[in-house]
């Protein structure tokens, strides 16, 4: 029997032939990311140790992006904290507060690479699977500890193959797929597994969009999301050839399929990402805040679409909208393409990347009662600010839409 | 220095129930997540759902809850905050693996059963044998629960991954 991607990358990394699923390996870790929030953890962890070198400065990433610019003394020292850490090891890769973004799409523009064996104390780390690494989030504790060491345990996940068929039709996008999946899967459904995505439909989908299906897969309890690397990978990471890939005889603990073009806008209603229902089914909810960003759904593919619903209209009174791009080049980038300025004269505001209102820290906490309908990732009770406040999940084109008439609403009619 | 023969103490306290797939976010909160002094982050355990959770627990007092427990966010602060608070251990049906880990690293016994949700009740004393890989209930009986692996015995051994990274690296060139 021939091996999946995600076996192949941990074979490799841990100096061996074959594995298989549910075997224990160590593996030599090829990048190592925390940020501002999870890496001061990480460090007190080493100061306790007595010893904080790492393995290899060149392999560590730290990136300041939960709470940026500092909205507290308390951020600021943690900021200051990690930024004399990185100074300290001469670690090149600091990501300083105005040449970052959030940090999974930092790691993807600049970083991660086919074939790679990514941690990140972040759980959606698993978003780089994207580009054919294994990838996925850990503690601070067992950070500090790669840190040090340069190597980690895994159990080798068994892998559920998603296969997803035909092209999407206007005004449904990557959220939606892995809506729809995670609302079919639950949130354990693919607990402790690697959720391999594959089919004509996912070599059709952008790499921006299959960052998106990647980045959710920990929402359904995966260890990582994974997309065998093609064409667009290997142009997108600047590789010049990929060669890890599933076998076609490779095995596989379960199958998922997917038609593409049968599927509608999904909502994730709230307090679990795997209530989720097709946007005909939702009824009136109204929004008193949009929020486009995060690593789910601020890349440029995503302000692109949100734009293309908002172009010459406003945001409804009553409800407001704020778009984060997801990083420093995508925000520039949509500068250059007018995007920035469609939001704001749409009566929206628009942030410097970082994390935003996703986890209740920063730019846009929802107070008792309010409803945000949002493009990130999760809409756990009090995620986003007060513990009576409600998290609807959508698209980008969703919450364009829903921004312009204050309430839920299907996208596709302003995209015919 | 913590010798390696050591056993893992047995955990002792009384039952407190959870439903399915508590999330690391009414675990503990995002707002907290600036706290690093574990002790802080303990007066905020589980205030999504009960409030003043850690001032009504008892030091040992298990969690007892249903599937998917810890699912979400990679935050330490989660299990952390529970350790802090007094929680000698969590017994779930399953757990979200890097709620695992991390419970694992900290020091915080997590134990897996299929069945001990369905007949614990709550209140009910328990105490937990590790090693043994059993839960003997208030009536004396005992539920039998998976055993870790060797390595992740040892890292319970040793009180978390810290003292087993000591134990690596204490030698070395002081910070």
């Amino acid at each position: 029997m021939g091996m999946t991607i995600s076996e192949k990358i941990l074979a490799k990394a841990s100096g061996r032939q074959k594995v298989e699923a549910g075997e224990y390996i160590v593996g030599k870790i090829d990048l190592a990311m925390i940020h501002d929030l999870t890496g001061p953890l990480t460090l007190n962890v080493m100061k306790e140790v007595g010893y904080d070198k790492p393995w290899d400065p060149e392999k560590v990433v730290i990136i300041l992006d939960h709470q940026v610019p500092a909205n507290s003394t308390v951020t600021a020292e943690l900021h200051k904290q990690l930024r004399h850490y990185a100074k300290k090891h001469s670690i090149r890769n600091f990501h300083e507060v105005g040449r970052q973004g959030v940090c999974h799409q930092v790691l993807a523009e600049s970083y991660v690479k086919p074939g790679m064996l990514v941690v990140g104390a972040d759980s959606h780390t698993c978003s780089l699977g994207a580009l054919g690494a294994f990838a996925t989030g850990i503690g601070s504790t067992e950070m500090a500890s790669v840190i040090l060491t340069g190597e980690m345990w895994f159990r080798v996940p068994e892998t559920i193959k998603f296969n997803l068929k035909n092209r999407l039709s206007k005004g449904v996008s990557a959220k939606d797929i892995i809506l729809k999946i995670i609302g079919d899967m639950g949130v354990d459904g693919a607990l402790y597994r690697a959720a391999e995505f594959s089919g004509d439909g996912v070599e059709s989908l952008s790499v921006d969009s299959r960052l998106t299906m990647c980045n959710m897969a920990i929402e359904m309890g995966g260890k990582t999301g994974i997309v065998n690397p093609d064409k667009k990978t290997i142009e997108f990471t600047g590789v010049r050839e990929a060669p890890l890939r599933s076998d076609p005889d490779a095995g596989y603990a379960a199958h998922y399929e997917l038609d593409l073009g049968k599927l509608e806008p999904q909502v994730a209603m709230p307090h679990s990402v795997d209530n989720v229902k097709p946007i005909s089914e939702v009824g009136e909810v109204e929004a008193d805040q949009v929020f486009i960003g995060s690593c789910t759904n601020g890349r440029l593919e995503d302000l692109e679409a949100a734009a293309s619903v908002i172009r010459g209209r406003k945001v409804k009174d009553g409800t407001r909208l704020i778009v984060i791009p997801a990083s420093q080049r995508i925000y520039l980038e949509a500068e250059r393409k007018g995007y920035i300025r469609e939001f704001i004269e749409a009566g929206g505001v628009v942030c410097n990347p970082n994390c935003g209102p996703c986890l209740g820290g920063h730019m846009g906490i929802l107070a008792d009662g309010e409803v945000c309908v949002s493009t990130s990732n999760r809409n756990f009770i009090g995620r986003m600010g007060s513990t009576s406040s409600k998290v609807y999940l959508v698209s980008p084109e969703t919450a364009a839409a829903t921004a312009v008439e204050g309430k839920i609403t299907d996208p596709r009619k302003y995209l015919r | 220095m913590e010798t390696r023969d050591k056993k893992i103490k047995e955990v002792q306290g009384r039952a407190w129930l959870f439903g399915d797939d508590i999330d690391t976010d009414v675990i503990l909160p995002g707002k907290y997540l600036v706290l690093t002094d574990p002790n802080e982050l303990a007066k905020h355990a589980l205030e999504g759902l009960v409030s003043d959770f850690s001032r009504k627990i008892s030091k040992g007092d298990i969690i007892v809850a249903g599937k998917n427990f810890g699912c979400g966010s990679s935050r330490e602060h989660a299990p952390l905050a529970l350790k802090y608070a007094g929680v000698g251990a969590v017994v779930a049906r399953s757990f979200s693996r890097i709620f695992f880990r991390n419970a694992i690293n900290i020091g915080l016994p997590v134990v897996v059963s299929k069945e001990a949700r369905d007949v614990i009740k709550e209140g009910e004393r328990l105490s937990i044998d590790l090693e043994g890989g059993f839960i003997i209930r208030e009536d004396g009986s005992r539920l039998v629960v998976g055993k870790y692996p060797e390595f992740l015995l040892e890292i319970l051994k040793d009180g978390g991954l810290l003292q087993n990274l000591k134990r690596r690296f204490g030698k070395e060139a002081k910070i």
